[in-house]
């Protein structure tokens, strides 16, 4: 059975001999299993390598068997993928257990901070916001969907507090309104190409790891309390930052259309902070303690994984180069 | 369906958590609508999206040695 979701995207060109062998797989092809020992855990093979053998669980790939989805093969690559990724983070992120002042930290606005959300309020260039757009469509088309796969592996009030989150992340009951077409309508006031997987190409590593670090521990049930932790993070850093890139757009003259989806983010957020908090976490700990270091693991390592990003835009800008991979220049997407 | 008694949260650190969509009558008689399940009013009067929370209650610190204060 050959049956793709329509507007899957294709396939993008491999960045290493892990990736080329992973696409080799996903289309069918009788391929040697990669030596995945010794691949850089945070580099562009590994990361793409990862990236597509999630993708068959969201949208998959066009012209690619919705069945490779289960398929054995694919998945021994994946899970080795996993481990090596998973235990550089284990080794780079420090351990902890105590959650509340590791949230404590996250309510607090560092007024000196500087981030990419900072640098596009204050200079950044039309050509930059739209290269960062574009890098974070590969989160935002499909919004929420990581943190979808953590529901059945909960139960109870936080399961109904994350769905209470959820709901208003798809809309709630206006597709018009989901976040993923609030930010489709955004790339494509802002002249981007609002497909589905279209910046896949250009993103770096960074970018893909980031989604990476959701998918992984959205699709492990032994890593939900990480999922949470991840999920916090975002709800609970999204509303300042969202409100810089809002104050942004309007100094660069963007439209409604782009304002809107970060001006949403802002306003949802701050909601979402305190279901999360109180809903979803609180609850959680209570009736599972030993939880608390995954979800510790889950906070730092999205943040440590964010700064990579952070980092990797504002050297390129810095210097007055794009930010996106070698031969796609974010000036003339 | 009869009208459903709310649930109010008031937080201590931050905005006053309304379940429900809720219509919001503003000081110069204009109504603000919000479809949320949830809604976050602000209760600490530093919004710039009022009557709609946007965490501008947050702590706000200096890391360049600068002194720590509270909103």
């Amino acid at each position: 059975m050959t049956t793709t979701t329509p507007g899957a995207p294709t396939l993008p060109a491999p960045r290493g001999p892990v990736s080329e062998a992973v696409l080799s797989a996903l289309r069918g092809e009788r391929t040697a299993p990669p030596a995945v020992d010794g691949s850089p855990p945070y580099g562009e093979d590994l990361q793409l390598a990862l990236y597509c053998c999630y993708e068959p669980h969201y949208r998959g790939f066009r012209g690619v068997d919705a069945d490779r989805e289960w398929d054995p093969t694919l998945l021994a690559v994946r899970a080795e993928l996993e481990g090596v990724f998973l235990g550089a983070l284990r080794d780079d992120v420090p351990a902890g257990a105590d959650v509340g002042s590791e949230i404590d930290a996250l309510l607090v606005e560092h007024v000196d901070a500087f981030g990419v959300s900072h640098h596009l309020r204050r200079h950044g260039e039309l050509w930059q916001l739209r290269e960062y757009v574009a890098h974070r469509s590969l989160y935002h088309l499909k919004e929420a969907d990581p943190q979808t796969f953590v529901i059945p592996r909960l139960d109870g009030p936080p399961k109904a507090a994350l769905v209470t989150v959820q709901h208003d992340e798809y809309g709630a009951g206006d597709p018009e309104r989901a976040h993923s077409r609030l930010f489709a309508d955004m790339m494509t006031e802002l002249g981007l190409c609002a497909d589905y997987g279209a910046y896949l190409e250009s993103a770096p590593a960074e970018i893909l790891a980031e989604v990476n670090f959701m998918s992984l521990c959205g699709l492990h049930r032994g890593l939900r309390a990480a999922l949470v932790g991840q999920f916090a993070t975002i709800e609970l850093t999204s509303s300042p930052g969202s409100d810089r890139l809002v104050r942004a757009m309007r100094r660069l003259g963007c439209g409604p259309a782009a304002l809107r989806f970060y001006a949403e983010h802002v306003e949802a957020d701050a909601v979402h902070e305190q279901l999360v908090r109180r809903g979803v976490i609180t609850p959680l700990l209570s009736a599972e303690p030993e939880l608390a270091s995954d979800v510790v693991f889950g906070i730092r390592g999205s943040l440590f994984l964010a700064d990579r990003s952070e980092e990797r835009l504002l050297h390129h800008w810095n210097r007055g180069e794009s930010s996106f991979r070698d031969g796609v220049d974010g000036r003339r997407p | 369906m009869t009208e459903a008694r709310r649930r109010v949260v008031v937080t201590d650190e931050g905005p006053i958590l309304v379940y429900g969509p809720v219509d919001v009558e503003m000081p110069d008689g204009t109504r603000v609508r919000s479809d949320r399940v949830v809604t976050a009013l602000c209760a600490c009067g530093r919004s710039r999206h009022r009557p709609f929370c946007d965490t501008s209650h947050r702590r706000r610190v200096r890391d360049d040695g600068g002194k720590e204060h509270d909103p």
